[in-house]
C-alpha cells in the first residue's frame, strides 16, 4: 500500500523523535501518502499509514480529519488554494477567486471538467504582504493579478 | 531599521552560513562553546534587555526560561513556534527564509542556558520555502560542527530538527502545539501544569516565538542594555511588524518599539491616493480594532497599544481604509474562529459558529435589529470561558467592531446592503 519510496521518506521523519515515538511523524507521513496518491486520502491509505506507524487506526483518523491539508475526495492535479483572509480581501481576493472561478468553468471546492485544477478558498497562508496569494503545490504566488493569474494557469500542464 | 531579525534581508545569499557569519553569527554560540558565557549571565542578560515574547502573549522571554527545572534529571525540550498563522502576520516566514540561523542559533542558545539537548522548530506546514531554507541552514550548522553531541569538545549537545505541521491555526497555541508535534490533534492542554513541568512527550519543555529566539543571539552579542534602549521602558528593543491591508507597499518592517504608529504607515508607502483612514487592527485579527483618530496617536509598544484599547499581539498591522465595509471585514473574520475553533471547548466551537452565522445573516439582507445584541451577548460568554485563548481572540474583535462601527452595522441590517459604496 505504502510504496518503498514514500517508505524511506517516512523513515527520514522516524528518525527525528525519540524511540517509540514514531506517532510524531503521522502528519509527514499521511503527507507523503496523499502526496503519492494524487493529493488526497483513501481508508486503505490511513490504515497503511496506522499499522506502519505502529498506531491505533483512530488515531490516524483524528489527525488526518483535524488538518486541513488532507483531502478526503479525489481533487485536481493542481490544487489552488487562494486566501481569502482579510489583508488578501482588502486587497481583491474575492473579485480575483471570481475571477478563477470563471476562467476555469469550477467552484470552490469543485475540480475543473478536464481534472487539472481544483480551487479552494482558504484561511490566512501567512504572506500578508504580498496579497493578494494563493498555493500551489509547495510554491507560493503573490501580488496577484488577473494578468499574473492567466499567466500561471497557462503554466499548469 | 530591519537590524536585528531581518538584517540579512537585502544581503546576497541572506540564509547562508557564510552571510550569518559575516554579520557576527553563532560569535555568541562559540563563546558558550568556550565556556566563556554562563546560563545565569544569558538569563540576566535577556531579563535587562526587557524582551518579551513575540509571538502575542508578551510574556518576558527571560523569566519563561528561568522557570525551567534545569537542574532536574532526564531529558528537556526546546521548541520553537514557527507556526505563523494569524491572519495579518507574516515576518516569522521572512525571518525563516532570510535569516534561519538566528533561530538556530537561539535555540541552541536556549538549550544550552536550560540543559535541554534536543529542540524541535515546529514549521507551519504550507511554510515549504521556509521549511526548505532551514533544512539547508540545519545542514549547514552540523557540517560546521555547530550542532551535535559533544559540540566542538565542549561537552555541551543540542540537536535541532524541523517539524511539519498540516494546516491547523490552533497549533500556534503553545500546548496545541505540543500535542500536534507528538502526533494528535491539535487541542490545547489544560493548565496547569505548564510546559516547563510537563511538556513534549511529558517532559520539561520551553516554546518560543520565532522572532524571540531569533532576537537572542544579537542580544546577548551586544548586550541587554543595547537592547532595552532601542526600545521604550517595558518595550524593550525593536520588534518586527507586518504592515498589510490598504497601504501602498505593505511590507515587514524591524522598527523601534515606541516608534509612532503614523511613522510606520509612511514607510508602508502610506495610504492609497484620496483614502482616508478607518480602523487598524494593530495586533493581528485577534486583537481590538482601533478607530483611525484613535491609531493616529498611538505609539507602536505593549503599553501605547493598551491604552488605545487593543494589544500588540504578534505585530501585525491591518490598515483599512475608507473603502473597506466593516461588516463583512468582521464577517470575515468570524469565518476564520469558526473554521479554526478546535471543537473541545463548548463556548468556543458554538459561540464562533454563532458568531459566523449571524454575521452571515445580516450580510445576507436578513438581519434583525436584535443581531447586534445577539452578537455582544455570544461573545461575552466566550470570554475568559475556555481552556485556550482562540475564543478570546474570536470574541475581543466583534466588540470591537461593534463599538467602534455600529451605525455601520445597524445600516446593514435596517437596509440590507453596505453603508460603504461599491462594498457588501
Amino acid at each position: 500500500m505504502i510504496s518503498d519510496q514514500a517508505k524511506k521518506e517516512i523513515d527520514i521523519w522516524v528518525a527525528k523523535y525519540p524511540e517509540g515515538r514514531q506517532s510524531s511523524a503521522v502528519m509527514q507521513a499521511l503527507t507523503i501518502v496523499q502526496k503519492e496518491n494524487g493529493g488526497s486520502l483513501t481508508n486503505e491509505l490511513k490504515q497503511a499509514v496506522a499499522d506502519y506507524l505502529e498506531m491505533p487506526t483512530i488515531s490516524v483518523e483524528e489527525v488526518a480529519t483535524f488538518y486541513e491539508n488532507y483531502n478526503h475526495k479525489p481533487v485536481g492535479k493542481h490544487v489552488i488554494r487562494f486566501c481569502h483572509n482579510i489583508s488578501c480581501m482588502l486587497n481583491g481576493s474575492d473579485e480575483l477567486i471570481s475571477y478563477l472561478e470563471e476562467k476555469l468553468d469550477v467552484k470552490t471546492g469543485e475540480i475543473s471538467k478536464d481534472r487539472l485544477v481544483s480551487v479552494k478558498r482558504v484561511e490566512c497562508l501567512g504572506a500578508c504582504v504580498g496579497a493578494p496569494m494563493c498555493q500551489i503545490g509547495d510554491q507560493y504566488y503573490e501580488n496577484l493579478t488577473k494578468k499574473r493569474i492567466d499567466e500561471i494557469l497557462d503554466g499548469l500542464k | 531599521m530591519n537590524n536585528i531579525c531581518l538584517k540579512s534581508i537585502d544581503k546576497d545569499n541572506p540564509s547562508s552560513l557564510a552571510t550569518y557569519e559575516t554579520m557576527g553569527g553563532y560569535k555568541v554560540w562559540r563563546k558558550i562553546l568556550n565556556g566563556e558565557l554562563s546560563p545565569e549571565k544569558i538569563l540576566e542578560e535577556l531579563k535587562i534587555a526587557g524582551l518579551r515574547g513575540r509571538g502575542g502573549a508578551g510574556f518576558p522571554t527571560g523569566l519563561k526560561w528561568s522557570f525551567m527545572p534545569r537542574n532536574q534529571e532526564g531529558q528537556k525540550y526546546v521548541v520553537c513556534n514557527s507556526d505563523e498563522g494569524e491572519p495579518g502576520t507574516c515576518h516569522d516566514r521572512d525571518i525563516l527564509r532570510f535569516n534561519p540561523h538566528s533561530v538556530i542559533e537561539g535555540m541552541a542558545i536556549a538549550g544550552y542556558v536550560m540543559n535541554a539537548t534536543v529542540g524541535y522548530n515546529y514549521i507551519r506546514g504550507e511554510f515549504m520555502e521556509p521549511y526548505y531554507r532551514c533544512e539547508e541552514a540545519l545542514k549547514e550548522a552540523y557540517d560546521a560542527g555547530l550542532l551535535g553531541t559533544n559540540i566542538k569538545g565542549s561537552k555541551v549537545c543540542f540537536d535541532l530538527y524541523s517539524h511539519l505541521g498540516a494546516g491547523a491555526y490552533i497549533c500556534g497555541e503553545e500546548t496545541a502545539l505540543l500535542e500536534s508535534l507528538e502526533g494528535k490533534k491539535g487541542q490545547p492542554r489544560f493548565k496547569p501544569p505548564f510546559p516547563a513541568n510537563v511538556g513534549l512527550y511529558g517532559k520539561p519543555t520551553t516554546i518560543n516565538n520565532t522572532e524571540s529566539f531569533a532576537s537572542v543571539p544579537e542580544i546577548l552579542s551586544r548586550g541587554g542594555q543595547w537592547f532595552a534602549d532601542l526600545g521604550v521602558p517595558n518595550s524593550g528593543g525593536t520588534k518586527c511588524f507586518s504592515v498589510t491591508g490598504n497601504v501602498k507597499n505593505p511590507s515587514n518592517f524591524e522598527i523601534p518599539m515606541g516608534t509612532p504608529f503614523s511613522d510606520l504607515l509612511k514607510l508602508a508607502g502610506g495610504l492609497r491616493k484620496g483614502r482616508t483612514l478607518k480602523g487598524v487592527i494593530p495586533g493581528g485579527s485577534s486583537t481590538p480594532v482601533i478607530p483611525a483618530a484613535k491609531a493616529m496617536k498611538m505609539t507602536m509598544d505593549y503599553d501605547s497599544i493598551e491604552k488605545a484599547g487593543s494589544m500588540l499581539g504578534a505585530g501585525s498591522v491591518i490598515v483599512m481604509d475608507d473603502t473597506t465595509c466593516m461588516v463583512k471585514a468582521l464577517t470575515r473574520l468570524a469565518h476564520f474562529y469558526y473554521d479554526e475553533s478546535c471543537g473541545q471547548c463548548t463556548p468556543c466551537r458554538e459561540g464562533t459558529g454563532w458568531m459566523y452565522r449571524v454575521l452571515k445573516r445580516i450580510m445576507d439582507g436578513q438581519g434583525k435589529s436584535e443581531d447586534l445584541e445577539l452578537l455582544l451577548s455570544v461573545q461575552d460568554k466566550m470570554l475568559g470561558n475556555t481552556i485556550c485563548a482562540l475564543a478570546d481572540g474570536a470574541a475581543m474583535p466583534v466588540e470591537s467592531f461593534i463599538r467602534h462601527f455600529r451605525e455601520e452595522f445597524e445600516y446593514y441590517i435596517k437596509h440590507g446592503k453596505s453603508m460603504v459604496e461599491n462594498d457588501g
